[in-house]
């Protein structure tokens, strides 16, 4: 399987009170279950189940992900900003496996 | 030379497993999610709430060439605030394969209620953005959007 790669773009620094835009993608193939492979067999399933996005180790955002989500699962969610810290985010594979990412932000 | 020893399989039965062959091949699981099974999931969610006509913000292409990556964005006017917020926010398809296509937990935290991801259509069919705010109201969006290309493989 190729290579899971997180990627997360939230901007370094953001002044107080202001709602900013968080962007993320994993390349991920999502493997619905449904499809076949060259040879007729059908590709297994595996997908991203979860994703979940923590400020400073609070949960702001979670989302239950199905296999009617596209490949590389691409999530944009807002965010308002109250002090500089770190985000981290958590993708989790079906049967368990993490894939993390975290952004440090500053207060301009 | 040793005469080899086959089984032998009446034409007829053979023909009946090859048949069953190329029909399996050809329609792999094929059970969809219809708009009952999706205004079942609805009911089960709001447990027989009534849902109110919050205006939901639901953008998504009218004609998808492609159904394997089709954007879908919503937002969602809300203070957002520890006294009301909205707290989930479920997406449905009607047509594809299962009638869930994600959920999304939002927290105060976040200062606005909206999304975008990116979702698989099998076809034309309907989508349903289904909204539960923090007292307990519902609000729903629905939007038909065309597939040219289904996106489930197969």
């Amino acid at each position: 399987m190729a290579k899971v790669k997180a990627r997360v773009k939230v901007q370094k620094k953001a002044s107080v009170g202001e709602v900013i835009e968080i962007k993320t993608l994993i390349s991920h193939p999502m493997h619905s279950g449904r499809a076949v492979d060259a040879d007729g067999k059908t590709i297994p399933r595996n997908i991203i189940k979860s994703f979940t996005a923590k400020f400073n180790g609070n949960t702001v955002f979670n989302a239950d992900l199905k296999p009617s989500v596209a490949s590389n699962p691409f999530i944009v969610f807002p965010f308002k900003v109250t002090e500089a810290g770190t985000f981290d985010f958590i993708w989790v594979e079906d049967g368990g496996k993490e894939y993390t990412a975290s952004k440090n932000m500053k207060i301009a | 030379m040793v005469a080899q020893k086959m089984t032998l399989i009446p034409r007829r039965q053979a023909m009946r497993l090859l048949t069953g062959v190329a029909a399996s091949s050809l329609f792999p699981l094929r059970s969809f999610a219809t708009p009952d099974k999706v205004a079942s999931r609805i009911s089960e969610i709001t447990n027989g709430k009534k849902v109110s006509d919050i205006d939901i913000y639901l953008d998504m292409p009218e004609i998808a060439e492609n159904g394997n990556q089709v954007k879908i964005v919503f937002e969602i006017d809300s203070p957002m605030n520890e006294d009301e917020y909205v707290k989930t926010v479920f997406v449905f398809a009607d047509g594809n394969p299962e009638p869930d296509v994600a959920k999304f937990n939002f927290t105060p935290a976040m200062g606005a209620c909206g999304a975008t991801t990116r979702m698989r259509l099998s076809k034309t069919q309907n989508v349903i953005v289904l909204a539960e705010m923090n007292n307990g109201v519902f609000a729903r969006a629905d939007t038909k959007v065309k597939v040219t290309i289904g996106g489930c493989g197969g």
